[in-house]
């Protein structure tokens, strides 16, 4: 009967992608209705840190596992700007997101030196020598107390409610995601495209492909900024756990299981672990990183599409002229051994 | 001058763990192009595995030694059977996050059967230290040396003396060619998983007597070494090894520099290394 419902729609696919976009605001606009308020920002933050992952991941090929640094440098440096200066939240999550995309600047000029696994290791790196930092510049950032007090400050707005301050947020998580649709969809989205399917032919062509992945390494850390700094404002405080290896690796986890490259499945994933894990804490469960892990161990090996992937997938077996549909892409150092073949 | 020696002698030792860990994460990835997450948790499994052979079945160091390393590099076989192999054929990035998901599971459950405080591990098989007048050699910390400087060479004399070790060497250098010899690479990649595996877990054996032993020590211990084979480069196996030992003793002489520093001073060198020669100090220019 589902399938049957499915070959309907794909008879209308302009109406389908519409239909899709009205779906997903009313979700987005009827979220704090139906879940915990709090919980409901949340989803949202995070949603938009995924999508800006896979900006990076499904759409440039670059897998980044130190994403947490901007994520964590904004939640902090919004945190401290608000903290100490009184100015409306949305300026001071724009300061953070700031902070988060120059540190994203000389990390990235760095990291695009080199490719695939090596990338993955080198942004890992970086973002633990971030974490030390933060950890050690107590004065400023709290140490192991992390940064507490941060208010929710909107002239002429009381802001304390969190039902309120969802929908004081959600205009710049939606300006964040229209940024990342935008950017997929223009002519730079397609030459980054092109440079993950065959970096050698985009150089040859006379783009420097280097100069690309670095400005969409920016532009991914300035959306992971902009979903920090509201997250930090919605929970009052940044911990350290904000700038932790586990929250890149949570991050990743999003976007692989709502399916990497489709973008919006980076909602419908980081939707679906942040509800798990809020059930988890509430059902008293404390083994998230046994739940993480193992959810991490069954998504990469067989269900690598993903959900959206998967749907999509489903979609287009049954339309009338079959797209053929891969693995997702990953980037491949063309010139590096290929993985042993084994019997 | 009596701290720089003191200094550069405990940069040694950090350094003997980095060299232990990068070793078999590039004998690993030479084989199997797998960059093994895992390699931290395996380690803090490693010591673990001393702590609990002390306590339940009362066996020393010196069986922790021999048996710890020996059973993981067996569950490491199975492992890489079962699920690591699957993902092969495909994006080695694959792979990188599937051991991410494994190195989360082990570190969770020993946490939960241990709690986050560290295990007490007092069966150092050697205690006091050397005096030399101008300051002392923990004696356990010049064993650790030793020992796995000695574990290194061997590793070396194996890869380079022996017919197993040329056809290793061969099948990571070029696979292709070695396999239009007739020789059948494939047989060596779970064995040479196992054995990357069973060297980081001897690297947690040592760590017991000396190190804090809880659920999160080695996940930070991987980043680090991760930086490390990022200078040295991954392509070469005797790179790695001698990074390690040098960046360990680097890193501890900056510390005694620019105290600061004591916990970035790796990844500070790592960009100095990215700025200049991106491929690694060790590393072929297979691709920047």
């Amino acid at each position: 009967m589902i399938l049957t419902l499915l070959d309907r729609l794909n008879r209308r696919r302009a109406w389908l992608r519409w239909g899709l976009l009205a779906a997903g605001l009313l979700v987005a606009f009827g979220l704090p209705w139906t879940l915990y308020p709090p919980v409901a920002t949340d989803i949202v933050c995070w949603g938009l840190f995924a999508v800006a992952f896979d900006l990076l991941l499904g759409h440039a090929g670059l897998l980044s596992f130190g994403h947490a640094a901007f994520w964590g440098t904004s939640a902090y440096g919004t945190g401290l700007i608000a903290i100490h200066s009184g100015v409306p939240f949305y300026v001071a999550v724009l300061g953070g997101t700031a902070a988060a995309a120059m540190l994203a600047l000389p990390i990235g000029y760095l990291a695009v030196r080199r490719s695939g696994i090596y990338f993955a290791m080198i942004t890992l790196a970086f973002a633990q020598m971030v974490y030390f930092v933060t950890n050690q510049w107590r004065d400023v950032t709290g140490g192991e107390n992390g940064l507490q007090g941060i208010p929710r400050t909107l002239p002429g707005f009381d802001l304390s409610n969190s039902f309120v301050f969802y929908y004081a947020a959600l205009p710049v998580v939606l300006l964040g995601l229209l940024a990342a649709w935008r950017i997929v969809h223009s002519p730079f989205g397609r030459v980054l495209a092109a440079a993950r399917e065959n970096p050698a032919r985009v150089r040859a062509l006379g783009y420097p492909a280097d100069h690309y992945k670095l400005v969409i390494f920016v532009i991914s850390a300035f959306l992971a900024g902009l979903a920090g700094g509201l997250y930090a404002v919605n929970h009052g405080f940044a911990s350290l756990q904000e700038v932790y290896w586990t929250t890149s690796g949570k991050v990743a986890m999003m976007t692989i299981l709502g399916g990497i490259g489709t973008l919006w499945g980076s909602l419908v994933g980081a939707a679906a672990i942040v509800r798990l894990e809020d059930w988890l804490a509430t059902a008293g469960f404390e083994a998230t990183g046994l739940v993480t892990g193992v959810i991490f161990i069954a998504v990469v090996l067989i269900f690598r599409r993903g959900i959206w992937g998967t749907i999509t997938h489903l979609l287009r077996a049954r339309a009338v002229a079959p797209v053929p549909q891969i693995e997702p892409h990953l980037e491949h150092d063309h010139d590096e051994l290929q993985p042993t073949p084994t019997n | 001058m009596t701290s720089f020696l003191q200094q550069a002698f405990n940069g040694l030792v950090s350094g003997s763990f980095y060299a232990l860990l990068a070793l078999g994460l590039a004998v690993i990835f030479g084989m199997l192009r797998v960059v093994n997450f895992a390699h931290g948790a395996i380690y803090t499994l490693g010591a673990f595995g001393a702590v609990w052979l002390a306590d339940s079945a009362g066996l020393g160091f010196w069986w922790a030694l021999l048996l710890v390393p020996v059973a993981l590099a067996i569950a490491g076989t199975l492992a890489e059977r079962l699920l690591i192999h699957r993902l092969l054929a495909l994006d080695p990035l694959y792979n990188f996050l599937l051991t991410f998901g494994i190195a989360l599971v082990c570190q969770d459950l020993l946490r939960m059967r241990y709690g986050s405080h560290s295990q007490p591990y007092e069966h150092a098989p050697v205690t006091g230290s050397f005096d030399l007048g101008l300051f002392e050699f923990p004696r356990y910390q010049v064993f650790t040396l030793g020992l796995s400087v000695v574990v290194c060479l061997a590793v070396w004399l194996l890869l380079t003396r022996t017919r197993i070790g040329t056809i290793v060497r061969a099948a990571i250098e070029r696979p292709e060619l070695t396999r239009a010899f007739g020789i059948d690479t494939g047989r060596w990649v779970t064995p040479v998983f196992g054995f990357g595996v069973g060297l980081a877990a001897l690297a947690g054996v040592l760590a017991a007597p000396m190190r804090a032993v809880n659920s999160g020590m080695g996940a930070d211990l991987i980043i680090t070494v991760f930086a490390v084979v990022v200078i040295g480069g991954l392509g070469s196996v005797f790179g790695s090894v001698v990074a390690g030992f040098t960046i360990g003793m680097l890193a501890a002489l900056g510390n005694l520099y620019f105290p600061v520093l004591s916990q970035t001073s790796v990844y500070l060198l790592m960009a100095v290394v990215l700025l200049i020669r991106p491929a690694g100090l060790f590393g072929k220019e297979e691709h920047v």
